[in-house]
């Protein structure tokens, strides 16, 4: 006699390898560098998942919004139906300017792949949903298909810019959707995934995105339930199993929504412990006790090196004590992060300057017309 | 695909062999070898009888100077040019290996006899349980550096940075000493030094705020016995980077510091019997 | 301050049988006797009993008695009497209550609840006194198949074996560093080890060069987060070595000798200065993630030339299924999961009692994992945790287990008593302490013959009970569920072990 098990949530944990490369001068390059950087990093990684962002890669699109779904499900059907469901849904709420699939190498190359296709949209707002800016249209269109479309996830959803990810180790990854040819980004961010959760699935990938933001993560975050169900008041929805999910709404919802600079973000994500806020100035003292005071549920707590994405930016974060490595480098334009500094040196033998960020410190690479008063790697202590 | 392929060393012996011993200088490309094949062709070339290896290009792999324990404790000495990955020296039988670049995480982790010097900077959790030998490293080093460091009557063993370290020198450290030289000019910023010290000792040249240091610790300035020390390693690590032309008199001059353990019993008081 | 607690025990003395001979005052450790000369009687001291009925064993005469004190407060189903004190001897030091042993809470003890199926009729019982029954096993890696090669009649075996462990019984020796026991009940463990065709678990205290040799080979060495005692030599003359990334006692938190059992001897072996507190920090600081972990795993492998199986010891809790998964995909060829019962020398009594889970649920879920992921071949589990007879030991290996391993059981072989007070170093049989008056209390000849008798008494009664099943080989039994039944237990929980209830 079968019993019916009760399923409560399941949190994946993400051991893993991050790299990041981005050229400041917003020259763009094709993937197969960081396909060659992330592969040295082989045995950070069990094949069981593997991903990519990459900005600046749809210039001819640049002005509207690149959506990249999968459709999963176990039989072709499945995938059609949810395809279908989905363009439904899509017409009634956006104008589709282009899709189609996104271009992929032979598909016994990788376990089981969904069907992943872009569309190029803008938004086509009704009724009480005009006063919504353009970017909170987006998302909140983007968390109804993920929570309510079966079969579908929004993957991707900023301007010129893309997530690439599935099942398998980064370097298939990105030879399946043919990233050393196909595509060139003054950005790219890659990770590779140590899930300890059998039913590995694409969706379940890094990087997690909303908008332009893309988050890859190695590390754990034991604050999960917590962070979660503070976000799930501000309208996100926590459908990908995975804790790096949280940071990726953490982000826009600080960021984006809540208009923060970056050093003031990090300062929620990874505050200084009381015994060193006690110590500081008043007017510090004051500002990080009201952080931890109203931010406190979005603390990171446990092990974690991040980077994120942006438009025109890329950013390193590790947890408050560093457990989990970062090395940040640079060589004339081109700005790096990595978790292992070999990975750097393979694809850029000579560096101008190499080190280890501190924890809980951000280190932040900005396109260089973009901030007009520093153009150098801003180091925020 | 991008797997790592097999790869046919290139070995050039630069002598032929004068009597069962060999003495050999051997180069190898390490080129597309994984981690596991490198430390193959080490481990063969250890019980060959080769004395000293020369690996060319190395990227990221782990655990060289690790697959080298022989009970006749043999020795050999290893020149990495390259960046080698993470755990470089792991469980060291008395080997020694020389980094021309910067180290990774892990390195000389548990380690027990030899030396490694490393002309560039070195990551997190260097010489993490270290219970004997030297290392050397010319520039800064990352986080939880000596962590756990032991000694036992005359195995003592010995770290000597040239630059800072970041947080967590010397937690739960049980022996062995450590030295900082702090040169290049950047002050000691550090935090958490020392947390749960018991044993060893740590030389610091510059000062810490008390606020650096763990509460087990206490700052004290050199006596005698402690310069001596300090002298004879900064000879040591002079010797082995020459190309910073220092003088140890100059660095010597300095204000330098000592951080040791108030008590070998740092949390002797947690506990209701 | 003075203290407002009761004794916990009270010394009784028939004073007619008394012979005034003083046995009582040299056996107990706690000086709880002593002899008062103008009186001409032995006096007690009642606050320093810790109940461990050494005199009443040893007293010619049969004079004493020892037993728990009565306590008068209000009855109080809330606070209980041990609640009430424990709360004021921390308000009287500010301290952290300590204690030793495993879990004594009354948690449901699932072994209790499940039963045995016995063969009749349509599949024959097996006798074992007439056939043989084979309680051999191997502990590692297994590929999921074997290539041979057939040439005229040679068969040769193409894949490459990974290291195993043979055991000839399922029962090992739980992990007891030297240093929480004394020198004398480490190596009666070895040598019981090496007798019985099993293995002892050196725990994280190093193994002393002069043991090595012989030992060696019946010895799993392990290699904690204070990674006392390693060297390359320690590694590569043991027979398996093991990660310990936490225990069942004291999940999370790390290890704690205190300074008074670090005598020279076992400061040598884990070379730090005498006296001072050996501590075994709460992580591994140099594992934060699986891959770290996965790094140190391949780090030891290298080490010992891949000889050797290398195991990883966790404590069974919440999410430790999954993290059991990532360290079998991280490497490891053996999981050693350690539960909410598991004993220990030391613990914050308050860490001890309420965290972790039962191991019977642990195993059973930890098993479907694997065999869900289609890894379960890649890694032999090894239970522990409060496994108290051979029933225990059918039951874990019915539910997924290839081994368990005996910590407390093993010291209870030796004389110990559970009397909570290993962290004094007090030890009245000379288990847990390095004082030489009482270790050497411990003559290694007979506790080693104590725990071999103990090995063979299960390993028979397991021969019976597997013969009972209709099974001759301990393989056939492994995750074998449709052998046991529930009784007296919630629905979830008959889910969790995966098995029926008695009568479906």
């Amino acid at each position: 006699m079968p019993r019916k098990r009760r399923e409560l949530y399941n949190k994946e944990i993400c051991a893993c390898s991050i790299f990041g490369a981005m050229n400041r001068d917003g020259e763009r390059f094709s993937g197969a560098g960081v396909m060659k950087a992330v592969a040295n990093m082989h045995v950070r990684g069990n094949g069981l998942g593997g991903g990519f962002a990459a900005y600046g890669i749809y210039p001819d699109y640049k002005d509207y919004y690149a959506f990249h779904l999968m459709f999963t499900g176990n039989i072709e059907e499945a995938k059609r139906s949810a395809k279908q469901d989905f363009d439904a849904f899509l017409c009634g709420n956006f104008d589709v300017v282009f899709d189609e699939e996104i271009p992929h190498g032979d598909e016994t190359t990788v376990s089981d792949p969904p069907l992943v296709w872009r569309y190029f949209v803008s938004p086509h707002k009704q009724g009480d949903e005009t006063l919504l800016s353009d970017e909170d249209y987006v998302v909140k269109k983007v968390m109804w298909v993920n929570t309510k479309i079966e079969n579908a996830y929004v993957f991707s959803s900023g301007k010129n810019m893309g997530c690439f990810k599935g099942v398998g180790y980064p370097e298939e990854i990105g030879e399946y959707f043919m990233l050393d040819r196909l595509y060139r980004a003054y950005t790219w961010t890659v990770h590779g995934r140590f899930p300890t959760n059998t039913q590995a699935w694409w969706g379940g990938a890094h990087p997690f995105s909303l908008l332009d933001t893309t988050v890859v993560h190695n590390g754990e975050i034991s604050s999960y339930g917590t962070n979660r169900w503070y976000l799930e008041m501000y309208g996100y929805a926590c459908t990908l199993q995975t804790d790096t999910e949280v940071i990726a709404y953490a982000a826009d919802l600080l960021l984006r929504r809540q208009n923060l600079p970056i050093e003031i973000a990090a300062k929620i994500l990874a505050p200084p412990i009381w015994n060193s806020i006690d110590r500081m100035n008043e007017k510090e003292k004051k500002l990080l006790t009201a952080l931890r005071m109203v931010y406190g549920p979005l603390l990171m707590n446990g092990p974690f090196s991040i980077i994120i994405g942006q438009t025109g930016k890329m950013i390193g974060l590790t947890d408050r004590i560093r457990l989990r490595p970062l090395t940040a480098a640079t060589r004339g334009a081109m700005f790096y992060l990595s978790s292992e500094e070999a990975s750097i040196r393979l694809i850029s033998p000579e560096l101008d300057s190499v080190w280890t960020p501190n924890g809980g410190e951000p280190v932040v690479s900005e396109l260089k017309n973009m901030r007009m008063v520093k153009d150098e790697i801003i180091r925020l202590s | 695909m991008l797997m790592a392929r097999a790869h046919l060393a290139k070995v050039q012996p630069k002598k032929a062999a004068l009597d069962d011993e060999s003495v050999e200088k051997v180069e190898i490309d390490t080129t597309d070898l994984a981690t596991r094949e490198l430390n193959d062709r080490l481990r063969d070339l250890m019980l060959a009888g080769t004395k000293e290896a020369v690996l060319r290009n190395v990227c990221g792999q782990r655990y060289i100077g690790t697959r080298l324990y022989s009970p006749e404790h043999r020795k050999m000495e290893i020149e990495i040019f390259g960046t080698p990955g993470n755990d470089l020296g792991a469980f060291l039988f008395g080997h020694k290996i020389i980094v021309h670049g910067n180290a990774q995480d892990g390195v000389g982790n548990t380690m027990d006899a030899g030396e490694i010097v490393i002309e560039g900077r070195a990551g997190d959790v260097l010489g993490f349980s270290m219970r004997g030998g030297k290392i050397f490293v010319r520039d800064s080093v990352g986080y939880r550096t000596a962590l756990h460091m032991k000694e036992y009557e005359d195995k003592i063993p010995v770290l000597v940075i040239g630059g800072t370290s970041q947080d967590f020198l010397g937690e739960y450290m049980a022996g062995g000493i450590v030295i900082l030289l702090g040169l290049g000019g950047k002050p000691h910023n550090g935090n958490f030094m020392g947390t749960g010290m018991h044993g060893g000792i740590i030389y610091l040249r510059g000062t810490v705020e008390k606020t650096q240091v763990g509460g087990q610790v206490e700052i004290s300035p050199l006596d005698e016995e402690d310069r001596e020390i300090v002298e004879h390693y900064i000879s040591e690590f002079i010797e082995r980077f020459p190309g910073l032309s220092l003088e140890k008199e100059q660095i010597l001059k300095d204000e330098w510091i000592r951080l040791s353990p108030k008590s070998k019993r740092p949390y002797g008081k947690l506990y209701a019997y | 301050m003075k203290s407002f607690v009761f004794p916990e025990f009270q010394i009784i003395r028939d004073e007619e049988k008394c012979g005034q001979c003083r046995g009582c005052e040299r056996q107990c450790a706690f000086g709880t006797h002593t002899y008062d000369p103008v009186l001409d009687r032995l006096v007690s001291d009642n606050y320093k009993c810790a109940g461990c009925q050494r005199c009443a064993i040893f007293c010619p005469k049969g004079a004493i008695e020892v037993r728990p004190t009565q306590s008068f407060y209000r009855p109080n189903a809330s606070w209980s009497r041990e609640k009430l004190e424990d709360l004021k001897k921390q308000a009287e030091t500010g301290g952290v209550i300590l204690t030793g042993c495993g879990n004594d809470k009354p948690f449901r003890i699932y072994w209790d609840h499940i039963v045995l199926n016995a063969s009749q009729v349509t599949n024959p019982s097996i006798d074992p006194l007439r056939e043989p029954m084979e309680l051999r096993t191997f502990l590692g890696a297994k590929p999921d198949f074997m290539d041979v090669k057939t040439n005229k009649g040679d068969v040769e075996i193409e894949t490459k074996l990974g290291p195993n462990l043979m055991v000839e019984t399922p029962i090992l020796f739980s992990a007891m560093s030297y240093g929480a026991i004394s020198y004398n009940a480490f190596r009666s463990l070895a040598t019981a080890a090496c007798s019985s065709g099993t293995f002892f678990n050196t725990g994280e205290g190093g193994l002393p060069k002069e043991m090595r040799g012989e030992f060696g080979k019946c010895a799993i060495v392990q290699v904690a987060s204070g990674r006392f005692g390693i060297d390359a030599e320690y590694l590569n003359c043991a027979a398996a070595v093991e990660i310990k990334v936490g225990q069942g006692a004291k999940p999370g938190i790390g290890g704690h000798l205190p300074g008074e059992k670090v005598s020279a001897a076992v400061a040598a072996t884990r070379m730090i200065p005498m006296g001072t507190d050996a501590i075994s920090p709460a992580p591994h600081h140099d594992i934060y993630s699986i891959e770290d972990l996965s790094m140190l795993i391949y780090a030891l492998k290298e080490a010992t030339n891949y000889e050797k199986p290398v195991s990883v010891k966790i404590a069974a809790v919440h999410n430790f299924a999954a993290i059991a998964s990532g360290i079998v995909r991280a490497g490891a060829d053996i999981i050693a999961i350690d539960g909410l019962r598991g004993g220990t020398g030391a613990a914050p009594k308050v860490i001890r009692d309420n965290v972790g889970i039962p191991i019977e649920l642990a195993i059973s879920s930890l098993d479907r994992r694997l065999r869900n992921e289609g890894i379960r071949n890649r890694a032999s589990i090894i239970a522990a945790g409060g496994i108290r007879c051979s029933a225990d030991v059918i039951k874990a290996i019915a539910l997924g287990a290839d081994a368990v391993y005996i910590g407390s059981a093993a010291l209870i072989a030796m004389g110990c008593n559970l009397c909570q007070k290993c962290y004094t170093g007090k030890c009245k049989q000379g288990i847990c302490t390095q004082d030489p008056r009482l270790s050497g209390r411990l003559n290694v000849e007979i506790a080693s013959q104590r725990l071999s008798n103990l090995i063979h008494a299960w390993s028979h009664e397991i021969s019976e009970m597997l013969g009972g099943m209709g099974i001759n080989a301990l393989e056939s039994l492994r995750g074998n569920r449709d052998h046991l039944r529930g009784v007296g237990l919630y629905e979830w929980e008959l889910d969790v072990m995966g098995i029926k209830g008695a009568g479906e």
